[in-house]
């Protein structure tokens, strides 16, 4: 497939450290082309469509194996694609992060080829251990599908943390950089869920926002990364011991999501020189 | 040593052959297939598993180990005489082997018994159960027999049982799941799905058997070469033409166009990976490929197939 590559993208993807072969595809089956065709695409995204802004993201170890945890929002998994990015294209030396994609996403055409060559693979433990085995980095996003499917008027407030993924994070020893998105609430904001015609599409759910077409609105997003969290253990500690650890990663991840959204009503602020302090949120993307 | 090896005039029987004799070891063989130009000193009985003759090279001959390779697939007999040779076969060679004394038996099985599903986990390690027989029924036979192989380690403790799944071969040879699948010039893919496909060397895969006999394997292997490859970068290498076929097309336009026939289940196989792990067997036997992948699709491709 021809499809255009950014030589800024292929640049990047040529630094990662990884064992390719003859025709550019690795142990995992992911494809150097493909990376640079997806990476082209979501580059632009970032750059201009989101204008994603990265904070702290030396905290992410330039090499071996890590898992970085933060919250799911905006009735897309568009925080997804981003974080992504910022890993590729603003971590120096560059890291190709590998999401947990939801069940469906491999029995569909094109988007099952896609996914498996950019690394992108169905949500297992066993994908995630072999994975964090081979030093490479884990993006996760412990609210799952329900994290994306929150309503507007729910913003922000992280819905039930799964506890899966600090047991293999202690099983497999990798430290915990939590992550706050900020941005894809407004970018997206769900007014209601079409869940019938979800449930016969194999889908969660399909996000309706006030202007009823589900795309994000170029809203400009940032990435907000704390210092890694490291706990010592096995993995198989009993479910007060594990749920209180990711009590402590949610908890790094509220304030990570205050301090961006402060920021954020600092900026619009200066910008908008009006009284919204009866208003908790800035009036940039309710309509 | 003296080997004994079932299914020894197919292609893989006659490269494990040529592998035991070169390193000194002594063969014999059972088929019901001939093998007429067999090396010196290979004695062949032609006969089937199951019945007496079969029996009566084990007591005249007594092999220190045997290599059960007389196993079938979809691709070369239906369905009730998959079952009499995968599953009597395996009995009547375990039960044997036990009976005469056979001190080391090994399974020749695949890897296809862990099943392709869009859930499915790529490498697979031993521990995995055979989804084959919900994903590809016409599997069950092959499950069946990798399991019932394995039941031979408790059932005969004295008796030192290998299962080995082995990845697809490929080679000159051109027979084989993989190979038949592949027989060209038109391959049917599914549309939008590309799975990883695991194969290795076909000489790579007897000398694995071979290497497992000598070291007196115990248990249940992954075996593996080179890293897996998409379907289509596959097709590319070897030569053939990948025609991406709908999903709901896919079972009426194979058969016909002169595209191979696939039986139902089959469909999961093309759309999703079996990618194993072979560390243990690696680690167990000190096995390395000699093959890459680039080798052995060009063996494939240039032997003529």
């Amino acid at each position: 497939m021809d499809l255009p590559i950014d030589p800024k993208i292929a640049e990047r993807i040529d630094l990662l450290e990884h064992d390719w072969n003859h025709y550019g595809i690795d142990a995992f089956g992911i494809s150097k082309e493909h990376l640079g065709n997806f990476y082209s695409l979501l580059g632009l995204l970032y750059r201009y469509y989101f204008r994603v802004t990265v904070h702290g993201i030396e905290h992410v170890p330039d090499r071996g194996r890590a898992m970085v945890v933060g919250n799911h929002s905006g009735g897309l998994p568009v925080d997804g694609g981003m974080v992504l990015t910022s890993l590729l294209l603003d971590h120096d030396p560059p890291r190709l992060a590998h999401g947990m994609v939801e069940k469906f996403a491999q029995q569909w055409p094109f988007v099952s080829t896609w996914f498996s060559r950019v690394g992108q693979f169905t949500g297992l433990p066993e994908h995630a251990v072999a994975l964090l085995e081979d030093d490479r980095v884990l993006m996760v996003f412990p609210e799952g599908a329900r994290g994306t499917g929150k309503l507007y008027r729910n913003r922000y407030e992280l819905v039930g943390f799964g506890t899966g993924f600090m047991r293999l994070a202690l099983q497999t020893g990798s430290p915990i950089v939590p992550f706050a998105f900020v941005g894809g609430e407004e970018a997206l904001p769900t007014k209601f869920h079409f869940k019938s015609i979800a449930k016969r599409m194999g889908l969660p759910y399909i996000p309706v926002p006030a202007y009823l077409v589900p795309f994000p609105m170029p809203i400009a997003c940032d990435i907000y990364y704390g210092k890694p969290l490291v706990f010592e253990g096995t993995g198989a500690e009993a479910d007060r011991v594990i749920e209180g650890y990711v009590d402590r990663v949610k908890a790094r991840i509220v304030e990570l999501i205050d301090e961006g959204r402060v920021a954020r009503r600092r900026r619009l602020d200066r910008l908008l020189p009006m009284d919204t302090t009866e208003d908790d949120t800035p009036g940039e993307a309710i309509p | 040593m003296k080997v004994l090896l079932t299914g020894i005039s197919g292609a893989m029987g006659r490269h494990v052959a040529l592998g035991l004799l070169e390193r000194g070891h002594t063969v014999i063989g059972i088929d019901r297939r001939p093998w007429p130009d067999a090396p010196k000193g290979v004695e062949v009985c032609r006969a089937d598993t199951r019945k007496r003759p079969a029996e009566n090279v084990f007591r005249q001959q007594r092999p220190d180990a045997v290599i059960h390779m007389a196993t079938v697939t979809h691709w070369g007999a239906r369905r009730e005489e998959r079952y009499r040779i995968n599953l009597g076969g395996t009995r009547a060679v375990f039960d044997h082997c036990h009976k005469y004394g056979v001190k080391q038996a090994i399974f020749v099985g695949r890897h296809t018994v862990y099943g392709a599903a869009p859930d499915a986990p790529l490498y697979h390690t031993e521990e995995d159960p055979p989804m084959a027989v919900s994903t590809f029924p016409d599997l069950a036979d092959l499950v069946a027999a990798d399991l019932y192989a394995g039941s031979a380690l408790w059932r005969f403790p004295e008796i030192s049982t290998a299962v080995l799944r082995l990845v697809y071969t490929l080679g000159p040879s051109a027979t084989g799941t993989l190979m038949h699948f592949l027989r060209g010039p038109n391959v049917p893919t599914v549309m939008g799905f590309d799975p990883l496909y695991q194969f290795m060397h076909e000489q790579d895969a007897a000398r694995a058997i071979v290497t497992a006999v000598e070291h007196r394997l115990r248990g249940v292997y992954n075996v593996a070469g080179p890293q897996p490859m998409p379907l289509s970068l596959l097709c590319k290498v070897t030569g053939r033409r990948a025609v991406p076929i709908p999903d709901l097309l896919y079972r009426t336009a194979t058969g016909h166009f002169g595209l191979v026939r696939l039986p139902a289940g089959a469909i999961n196989h093309v759309k999703y990976p079996i990618v194993v792990k072979a560390e243990a067997f690696a680690k167990a036997t000190g096995f390395t490929p000699e093959f890459d992948e680039v080798q052995s699709m060009e063996s494939f491709r240039w032997a003529g197939n």
